[in-house]
This record gives C-alpha cells, structure tokens and sequence, in this order.
C-alpha cells in the first residue's frame, strides 16, 4: 500500500470517530434510562409527581419538561426585542461604524461569561431587582431564570441575524428610497422579507442554546418539583434537576435523572436539527 | 366641458393625503426605539464587568494564586475579625488547567484530522453525515455530557469521580468547535499551492502536514483557542465528573478541584461568599484573555 492510501485510510479511522461518540451518547444515554422506563413506561414522560420516598418511588419527566420549555420560550420572547434592534444597529443603522464594532465586541463578550456567572449575577443583582419591584416574594422563578437565559442567548440570536441582515443587497434599499421610502419601510418591506429565514433560524438556535442551559437556572428557577402556577412562580428544569441530584441518586432514581437527559438530548437535537433545516432552505 | 368630468371621475379614486409627516415620525420613533433597546442589550455586560472588578478586586492577592481554598471554619474567623479571608483558588487553577489540558490533548488531533478529511471530501454522502452528527454534538447541552462522561469514564475507568471523566466531557464539547474551524479555514487555503507541491511529487501526508496545516495555522489556532475558552467556564459536566476536592491534585484518576466549582462551593457555602466574587473574576479574565487573543489572530489575518 502506497503512502497516500495510508494516509486516507488514517483519515477516515479518525473521522470514525465522531461516529462513534454520537452513536455511543444515544446508546448509553438509551441504556442508562431503560429501567425508568421499564417501570413507569412512556408515561414517564407526562407524570408530573418526583418522589423519592423509599418503596413508593415514583419519577415523572412533566415537571421539568415544563418548566424547561416555558423559561427558554420566554427567554426567546424577551431576548427577541433587544437580539432583533442590536441586529439593526449593528448590520443596518449605523453599518461599518466604530460604534458597531464595539457594540458588537460587547455583544461577543456575553458569550464569553461562563453560565455559573450568570447565576451568581443573577442571584446578587437580578433576584434583589425582581423583589423591589414586588413582583415576586423571594426573587427566584421562572420568570428570573428566563431574563437571565434572555441575556445569555443574546449573542447567539444576533451573529447569524447580523449576518443576513447585513448581506441584503444595497439595490433593493436604494430601490426603494428612490421610491420615497423612510428607513422604517426599508427595514419592514425590503430587510425583513429577505433576511427572514436567516433571522428565524438564528432565533431557534439561540432557543437551543437556552433548552441547554444548567447553572444559571439552577440558581435562579428556585427548584421546586411542581408545574408552575405562573411565569412568576418557582418551578424547575430538565438539566437543573440533573445538576442537583445526579451525585446522590442511585437506583431508579439515576436511571430517571438519565432518561431526562435523553429527553433533553432529544428536544435540543430536534430545536436545532429544525434551525439547521432553515439555514439550509436559506443557502 | 370634457376635461372637468373626468377630473371629478379620477379625483375620488386617487386619494393624495400627505402624511408624510406621521412618516417621519415613525421612522424618528423607531431609530430611537433601536437604540435604547440597544444600549439595553449590551449593559448586562458593563454590570456584570464592573460588580466582578469592584467586589473581586479586594480578595485578589498572592495567596489568591498559592493557596489552596479555606475551609468554612477559616473563612468564618477571617469574617468575625474583619479580615479577608484567607487562602485561594490554586486547587481550582491546576485543577482546571489539568483537565482543560487533557482535554485538549483529546480533542485537538481528533478534530483537526476529522475537519481535515471533511475538507478533502466535500460533498460526499459519509462526509457530510459526519459534518451533521457533528453538528448535532455542538448542540448537545453540557449537563448531559456530563452523564456521558459519568457513564463511560467514573463508572468504568477510574472507578470514581476523575480529571479525566471531566477531560472526556469537555473533549466531546470542543471537538466539534474545531472539527468546524479546521474545515472552514482549510477552505481558504489557496488551491494552487496544494497543487504545486503535488506537482513536485510531495507525498499526500506531507501535503497536509507541510502544507495545508502550516498555511492555516492562524485559523486552526484561533478555533481551538475559542473552543478551549468555551470549555474553561463549564460547571455543569464537572459536578457529574471531576467532583471537586480541596488539595492540589495532579493525579488524572482522582477527583479534582476547578475554578468553576469553586466557584459553585463558595456559592453554596454563606461563609465564603466573598470569593465568589475575586475566583469569578479570575475565570471571566482567562476566558476573555483567550477570546482577545484568538480575535487579534483573526483581525490580523483578514488584513
């Protein structure tokens, strides 16, 4: 065999293994949750009680499913508004200027705050705002977490929006301002419709992002078991309750914290294989 | 006659109101809108920058970097007289630095010759099957990287929580990071060199390694320093993994310290709340650090 062959064969072997881990996590993931779900069957996925009591053991998904949907939705509502005018101020407004390349250096470093930051800040900061403001008693809940997720996905609902915004061609604005169009109209008949796939995929992306999220929320959704009454209210999430109980379960109970993690794998894998799809559509 | 009905036949259909003005207006409102929500985007940022420097910076000295973490007993003294409290983060520094290390050790060869071979085989079926499931990686929230690397390492290798479980999560989060950076920026180098070193009858390993890897170093650089910077944060993997423990410990089978955990234990610990602030200072600075840099690398480049 000659070198080249060696050295594509090589290659391709190391290439394997991406294969290998991605097939392997699906696999052990699958494997680590079969008990729980031979005991509870697929209902695990919609019972909501979590009770570890010894001999009445019972472990439902519903609470933490909820709860990790409803904060990183409302995440992506109130990251939306702030993502979107960045986006214009920086592709659009004030386009190639020293003021948006430092917003947009600003906005990068965001991503570069680690996630347990964010929780201290949102504890010390964020918690003691929420409570003068007597929207909440002790701060924590859903609604807390979901601000502080808005903030952390920031950065990943603006770089592809900045992007498409940015790429729409120069003729069709001038187009329409030599048609009498204010910059507004620009924006809402010429940008928007053509950077619209770009933007709505970035914005399910950064929805990826914060299904994912761990300690932050852990330190902010106040952890209690229970489907919220109100985006006001405590609750808890999918990777929050793996977080908090993974290193004292054993049994069942890790067996239920595993196949929550296959949930979440699941849910983030279809979030962005749908984002993806977009992007692609887009190209 | 003529003309003036048919002005009075036109004249209801075309109806010219000049609002031009509310127009205006609108737009004026709108740029304005822009902008406030702008400032608002990025002043979670200032906040947090200026509360880690401003609560950090007392706590940061020379046994900040040498000591180890206090134990609750310490820390309490240090506050009922008033002191700062004493002892560091050094266990949380070479804990974080071992398993980044290992980490990288991992994930660099194995994602530099998979992004290698995505570039040598654009658009095959296999190829781009890899290019997706590494895609579907990227994706993957740390909390379950963490169970991944309980399952296969703490449960059957080390026999207990280890740096090097931590290791294998952390290398599975960078992997695709440089998997995707060594593709895009093998796509910038200039086809025309390959060719001339084929030309001269230059073996195909050492076109890769001659060639393609030197002529892109920059890139690959920066894509590895960005994955390492997004590891260096991590929390969540760590707890199901390295465990945390309050020595120095350089031993890849044991279990070990990290800034991040530290930061988790001081958080949970009402007596040690004060360094919090100065250990997260500490991580958001190296995290930057690496981000500057690998950005400076890239700006330098695109000159």
């Amino acid at each position: 065999m000659n070198s080249e062959k060696i050295t594509k064969h090589v290659l391709f072997t190391v290439s394997l293994i991406i294969l290998i881990i991605s097939t392997g996590i699906l696999a052990s993931l699958i494997k680590g949750a079969m008990p729980a779900f031979k005991e509870f069957g697929l209902k695990f996925i919609i019972a909501p009680d979590w009770n570890p009591t010894e001999g009445r053991e019972s472990y439902g998904a519903l609470v933490f499913i909820f709860g990790t949907i409803t904060s990183s939705l409302l995440a992506l509502i109130l990251c939306i508004p702030l993502a979107f005018s960045t986006s214009l101020f920086i592709a659009e407004y004030f386009k190639k200027t020293r003021i948006a390349s430092i917003l947009k250096t600003l906005v990068d470093l965001l991503a570069g705050v680690p996630s347990i930051v964010y929780g201290l800040w949102g504890f010390y900061v964020l918690r003691p705002a929420i409570i003068s403001l007597g929207i909440n008693d002790q701060g924590f809940g859903i609604f807390t977490s979901s601000l502080i997720l808005a903030i952390m996905i920031i950065p990943y609902a603006t770089s592809l929006s900045n992007e498409v915004i940015a790429m729409v061609p120069d003729e069709l604005k001038e187009a329409a301002y030599s048609l009498g169009a204010t910059r507004l109209e620009v924006i809402f008949r010429v940008i928007i419709p053509n950077a619209r796939s770009g933007i709505v995929a970035s914005y399910i992306l950064a929805l990826g992002r914060a299904l994912g999220e761990t300690m932050a929320v852990t330190m902010l959704i106040g952890n209690a078991n229970v489907i919220p009454k109100s985006i006001f209210s405590t609750g808890n999430s999918m990777a929050s309750i793996i977080a908090n109980q993974f290193g004292e379960a054993d049994g069942l109970k890790l067996s239920s914290l595993i196949a929550i993690g296959l949930l979440l794998f699941a849910i983030t894998a279809i979030v962005n294989a749908f984002g993806k799809f977009v992007i692609n559509k887009l190209s | 006659m003529i003309s003036i009905t048919i002005n009075r036949n036109i004249s209801p259909s075309i109806k010219f109101k000049d609002n031009s003005n509310l127009r205006k207006l609108k737009n004026r409102i709108f740029k304005i809108i822009i902008i406030i929500l702008s400032i608002i985007t990025i002043s979670p940022i200032v906040l947090i920058l200026s509360k880690l420097v401003i609560k950090g910076f007392r706590q940061i000295n020379i046994d900040f970097f040498t000591q180890v973490a206090p134990d609750t007993f310490e820390a309490m003294m240090a506050i009922a007289s008033g002191d700062v409290i004493p002892g560091g983060i050094a266990n949380g520094i070479t804990g974080t630095l071992l398993i980044v290390i290992i980490a990288s050790v991992i994930a660099i060869p194995i994602g530099v010759i998979t992004g290698v071979y995505l570039y040598e085989n654009q658009g095959k079926k296999y190829a781009n099957l890899i290019r997706n499931l590494s895609d579907i990686l990227q994706g993957v929230p740390s909390i379950v990287l963490g169970i991944i690397g309980y399952l296969w390492v703490v449960l059957r290798v080390t026999n207990g929580f280890s740096a090097f479980a931590g290791s294998v999560a952390l290398s599975i989060m960078m992997l695709p990071l440089i998997v995707r950076s060594t593709e895009e920026t093998m796509k910038m180098v200039p086809e025309n060199i390959k060719e001339a070193a084929a030309a001269l009858g230059v073996p195909y390993h050492k076109i890769i390694l001659r060639v393609m890897i030197p002529s892109s170093f920059s890139g690959l650089l920066t894509g590895i320093l960005l994955a390492i910077s997004r590891v260096l944060g991590e929390t969540a993997p760590l707890l199901l993994t390295t465990l945390g423990s309050s020595f120095i410990n350089l031993n890849i089978s044991k279990p070990t310290s990290a800034v991040p955990l530290l930061i988790w234990n001081f958080y949970n610990d009402p007596n040690m709340i004060n360094l919090i602030w100065s250990s997260s200072l500490f991580l958001i600075g190296l995290v930057l650090a690496l981000n500057l840099i690998a950005k400076r690398i890239i700006a330098r480049r695109e000159k």
